[in-house]
């Protein structure tokens, strides 16, 4: 048993859906992401600008911060200095630092200083909090040091200046003076530094949208001409071209659209200049064959009634009945041939008349002695305005046809449904097989492909079918569910 | 035996339609040309006039109105259908009714004895109803198959008169297009209407004193036409 190699697997995910959707969701339209792109590239550009810009600016800012403090510090510690002795008690330390403090104005330092590994002196009080490692660093160090840190969520910076000796400036004396100041008005600065590059860089990039949208104006129009230009095409309008203008890729491909456009439209007309001809010259046969059958049509009496004498011999009878059997054939689908080729030349004419469907049914049947074989549905007074040789002629081709390939019992039913008249003609045969089905209304379509010839001239349906469409009505083919061929009828009551 | 004037100009065509009508008893005099046909016409009357429209020199139609300005013959035209709008040209020139081209032996000969009876096969034979009836300025002789309008006598085509006939037969009575065609052109139901339409225009034109008013033959719209009333 192995059903199971056949069963089929579980359902797979169904995850088309989901992907597609997807897809489309992250390819926008070429407009969107022409003016995405544009903003994305003008926002990074703007950025960068302003972070290098606020960089510089902010590192100039400190640096001038701390320079500034260095040379203030290291004037006063000059000048105050000289007057200290080589070994510095805490008392001579505490008088440098007021001095210090009081030097520093506006800048509102405040100093310290040590002496060797002594403790760090501060004009009054505490000394100043000093960031770590900065005392070891600036003992063993011959300039200024500076260091930037945060105290109390405040930025602040330490200065570090180690004293030389007055006659040896490159000897470090051991004292070291400190000073410790906010750098709060710098910080502002900088605030108002990133406020302002923020401030400008947004505009930029709203302002960049503009140039965006012009530029995807500017490249789609060319597009969208060329997709409106290819529909008017698909709408059957050959003759639709695109203005093209400047020489870039999308003025080449509207130019290659032009040339196919060209090339399409010439080779329709050719088509049609060929199919035009071919149709003259199968009028053209037909006319020209007209005449020698109407002689020949004129004698088929005689030719009849010679063969049903029975003053000639079997055979000369045979073939006088045949020639006038193939006589009335060849008569019969040369005026059918004639037909089309009136409908091909738009020649065909309606003469309406207000008629009995009824009668009209009835009649057409009984003319062809079918009248026992057909069931008849219609109801009374129905009338319509119709040309009734040519519905003559729809009703007998397709009752003709029901009875020879479908079977009994063929019925036709008449009914109004609104504006329309609805013939049916259906039968119980076999029904039309269905590679047939969309081709029965074509010309030289035979039902029964066995027989090289059937009754029928092969054009019979499609003069039908055109009939109707002269009406301004449909004529179409389907098979019934519980089998059986039905061809529907359908006819405007009152044609304008 | 019927005379038959055939005017076709195709040799094959004029010697199959003679051979064919010949072999069911009618004597045919084929020309081919429409002035041999006038001439024939003069010459000798025929009883009823076979005409192709196509002719080289004066034309089927020219013929057909030159016959009817001096003879009531009946005319039936041979036209191939696509001659559509010569056909109806034809008949409003006073032809009676039109085959097509190709058409049997049988057929010719079923319509030219139909266009030939004087009476439609369902109207009143005389002698079983009123002989002469009046209506209005117009005087009917059914025994005579005459019609005088005040005192003078109409010249009528055989299809005319056959139509006038028929309507008048039964008066106020409507007959739908289809019904004429059966009854006075001996037509299948779905014969070409316009037969009716031309010949009742004709009609009018002769029995009318204003045609576009009419007093006799009145339109039903929507069904026919109807004789009166009056």
């Amino acid at each position: 048993m192995n059903d199971r190699a056949f069963a089929p697997g579980p359902p797979r995910p169904r995850r088309r859906g989901v992907t597609l959707g997807l897809r489309r969701f992250f390819t926008p339209g070429l407009r969107t992401g022409l003016i995405l792109g544009f903003v994305l590239v003008s926002a990074l550009s703007a950025l960068t600008t302003a972070a290098l810009t606020f960089h510089q600016a902010r590192t100039a800012i400190l640096q001038r911060a701390q320079d500034n403090a260095v040379h203030d510090l290291r004037t006063q510690v000059g000048s105050l200095a000289p007057d200290l002795p080589a070994k510095p008690d805490e008392t001579d330390l505490r008088t440098l630092t007021r001095h210090l403090d009081r030097a520093g104005g506006s800048r509102d330092w405040r100093t310290a200083a040590a002496h060797g590994d002594g403790p760090l002196v501060a004009a009054h009080g505490a000394p100043p909090e000093l960031p770590a490692g900065l005392r070891t660093s600036a003992s063993a160090a011959t300039t200024a040091l500076v260091q930037r840190f945060h105290q109390g969520g405040q930025p602040r910076l330490a200065v570090a200046l180690p004293v030389a000796y007055a006659d040896h400036p490159g000897r470090p004396s051991g004292l070291v003076v400190y000073a410790v100041f906010s750098l709060r008005s710098q910080q502002q600065d900088v605030d108002a530094l990133v406020a302002a590059a923020r401030a400008g860089a947004l505009p930029v990039v709203l302002a960049s949208v503009v140039p965006a949208l012009l530029l995807a104006r500017r490249v789609l129009r060319p597009v969208r001409r060329l997709r409106s230009a290819a529909e008017r095409m698909a709408q059957g309008r050959l003759d639709a071209r695109i203005e093209v203008s400047g020489h870039d890729e999308l003025a080449d491909l509207g130019r290659a659209f032009n040339t196919m456009a060209a090339t399409l439209q010439a080779d329709a007309v050719t088509l049609r200049s060929m199919e035009g001809k071919a149709r003259r010259f199968a009028a053209d046969v037909s006319h020209e064959l007209r005449t020698p059958l109407a002689a020949m049509t004129a004698v088929t009496g005689i030719l009849d009634g010679e063969a049903a004498s029975g003053r000639l011999g079997a055979e000369t009878s045979e073939v006088l009945a045949l020639v006038a059997d193939e006589t009335r054939k060849l008569a019969h689908m040369v005026e059918d041939l004639m037909e089309i080729s009136r409908f091909d030349a738009g020649a065909a004419r309606l003469n309406l008349d207000d008629i009995d469907v009824g009668a009209l049914v009835r009649k057409s049947l009984a003319l062809r002695h079918w009248q026992d074989r057909v069931d008849v549905a219609t109801p009374a007074e129905l009338r319509a305005r119709l040309d009734p040789r040519r519905i003559d002629v729809v009703l007998a081709n397709l009752v003709g046809n029901a009875l020879r390939h479908g079977g009994a019992p063929v019925r036709v039913l008449a009914v109004a449904a609104g504006q329309d008249l609805v013939i049916t003609v259906s039968d119980d045969g076999p029904g039309l097989p269905p590679d047939l089905l969309a081709h029965v209304f074509d010309r030289f379509t035979k039902g029964d492909t066995s027989r090289t010839r059937s009754e029928g001239s092969g054009l019979g349906l499609a003069i039908a079918a055109e009939n109707a469409r002269l009406h301004g009505g449909t004529l179409t083919a389907a098979n019934a569910p519980e089998g059986g061929a039905v061809f529907t009828l359908t006819l405007p009551r009152d044609p304008a | 035996m019927t005379r038959v004037l055939l005017i076709e100009d195709d040799p094959a065509v004029r010697r199959g339609v003679t051979l064919g009508l010949r072999r069911r008893g009618h004597e045919t005099e084929a020309v081919g040309t429409g002035e041999d046909g006038l001439m024939s016409l003069a010459a000798c009357p025929p009883d009823v006039v076979l005409l192709d429209l196509m002719l080289p020199g004066m034309s089927g139609l020219e013929v057909c109105r030159r016959i009817r300005e001096i003879s009531q013959v009946p005319i039936v035209i041979l036209s191939a259908r696509g001659d559509d709008v010569d056909v109806v040209v034809g008949l409003e020139f006073g032809a009676d009714d039109y085959i097509v081209k190709p058409a049997s032996d049988g057929v010719i000969e079923a319509r030219l004895r139909a266009v030939m009876r004087r009476l439609a096969p369902s109207q009143p034979v005389a002698g079983t109803g009123d002989e002469r009836t009046t209506h209005g300025d117009l005087e009917i002789d059914r025994v005579a198959l005459r019609v005088r309008k005040r005192g003078a006598e109409l010249a009528l085509a055989p299809s005319e008169l056959k139509l006038l006939l028929f309507l008048s037969a039964w008066p106020d009575q409507t007959f739908s297009r289809q019904q004429l065609l059966e009854q006075v052109w001996e037509h299948s139901y779905y014969g070409d209407s316009r037969l009716v339409d031309a010949c009742v225009t004709r009609l009018r034109a002769k029995t009318e004193d204003d045609p576009r008013n009419p007093r006799y033959i009145q339109t039903v719209r929507g069904f026919g036409y109807r004789f009166g009333p009056l």
